[in-house]
């Protein structure tokens, strides 16, 4: 048993260890806190396979930033428990089997589906051993060259998502007294001032007997 | 004894169903349930690194960046609606969110 093996079971206990009290933790912060070292667990665990990429990225990108969001959230919310929590072991026995069942198949199948590969695993990847093997570089160049287009609609994912993200949760203050630049610009000056045309003097009002006598005039 | 397919396999496996018992436990907990989501795409890019590396072939890898990238967006847009429902229910409860049902 090399260190590498050794290295692999303990990463592995502590990964599923953190997953179980993830949905299982009592308090959300402390669930939070569970898959944050859940995900670093992961990510030694792909150290070990040699993909220095992916495991720093992981890192960076789940812990530093995702992680963080939940943890926002969280703490942000005021979460009553108590109601969550209702019932919680109700249907455990249930889940339990299922859960048991689906480990067992998927065990199973991807155990017993590729014994060649798992006898001599260092048969079909000889480049990946060698001195000068950067794994960045590799990811890189079929990045870059092979998966472009695909690579753009993802940026447009994350274009998408960080902008459904504002104007979802974007508020509008009532008390605000910000001005609009676009209507100031906008704005003429005979939306402001209205000129009236208008007599620089005007008649006096004609006395109430002129008026009685130009109605009788009149028919 | 080394460390062989199967042994990644297996931790993915059983991580995938963790994460089914922990939206079965959850059902109520909103937030909770976002995490068993986040848990499986961790088991899937598991085992699409483990495939990567034993069967050499590097598109693996490229398949868990792309993973990598949707579960952002999701997590970001699931949180968003997460605090704008918590906004207008004062509660996160999935047996609340029956609004629209008739």
């Amino acid at each position: 048993m090399d260190y590498q093996t050794g290295f692999f079971y303990l990463f592995a206990a502590v990964l599923l260890f953190a997953a179980f009290r993830v949905i299982t933790a009592r308090n959300p912060v402390h669930a939070v806190l569970f898959l944050m070292l859940a995900f670093s667990q992961a990510s030694a665990l792909w150290l070990l396979l040699k993909a220095e990429f992916l495991g720093i990225t992981l890192v960076l990108v789940y812990l530093g930033a995702v992680m963080v969001l939940f943890l926002f959230v969280v703490m942000m919310l005021d979460i009553n428990m108590d109601g969550v929590r209702k019932g919680f072991w109700k249907h455990f026995p249930l889940a339990a089997i299922l859960g048991g069942f689906v480990a067992a198949e998927l065990i199973a199948v991807l155990f017993v589906g590729f014994p060649s590969l798992a006898a001599n695993p260092d048969a079909v990847n000889t480049g990946i051993n060698a001195a000068n093997y950067s794994n960045t570089r590799e990811l890189g160049l079929l990045l870059y060259t092979e998966y472009l287009y695909p690579v753009e609609v993802a940026a447009v994912i994350l274009l998408v998502a960080m902008i459904a993200a504002i104007a979802l949760t974007l508020r509008q203050r009532k008390d605000s007294k910000a001005i609009n630049p676009g209507l100031q610009v906008h704005v003429r000056a005979r939306d402001r001032l209205v000129v009236l045309p208008m007599n620089a003097t005007q008649k006096a009002a004609p006395a109430v007997e002129a008026v009685i006598a130009e109605e009788g005039k009149a028919p | 004894m080394n460390v062989t397919l199967g042994h990644f396999l297996a931790v993915g496996a059983i991580l995938f169903a963790l994460s089914v018992v922990g939206i079965f436990l959850n059902r109520k907990n909103l937030i909770v349930l976002l995490m068993a989501i986040e848990l499986m795409l961790l088991a899937v890019n598991m085992n699409f690194v483990a495939f990567s590396h034993f069967l050499g072939d590097m598109h693996g890898q490229v398949f868990v960046f792309f993973i990598l990238t949707v579960a952002a967006a999701e997590s970001a847009i699931g949180l968003a609606i997460l605090v704008l429902l918590f906004r207008n229910k004062n509660s996160i409860s999935v047996e609340e969110l029956n609004t629209l049902k008739g």
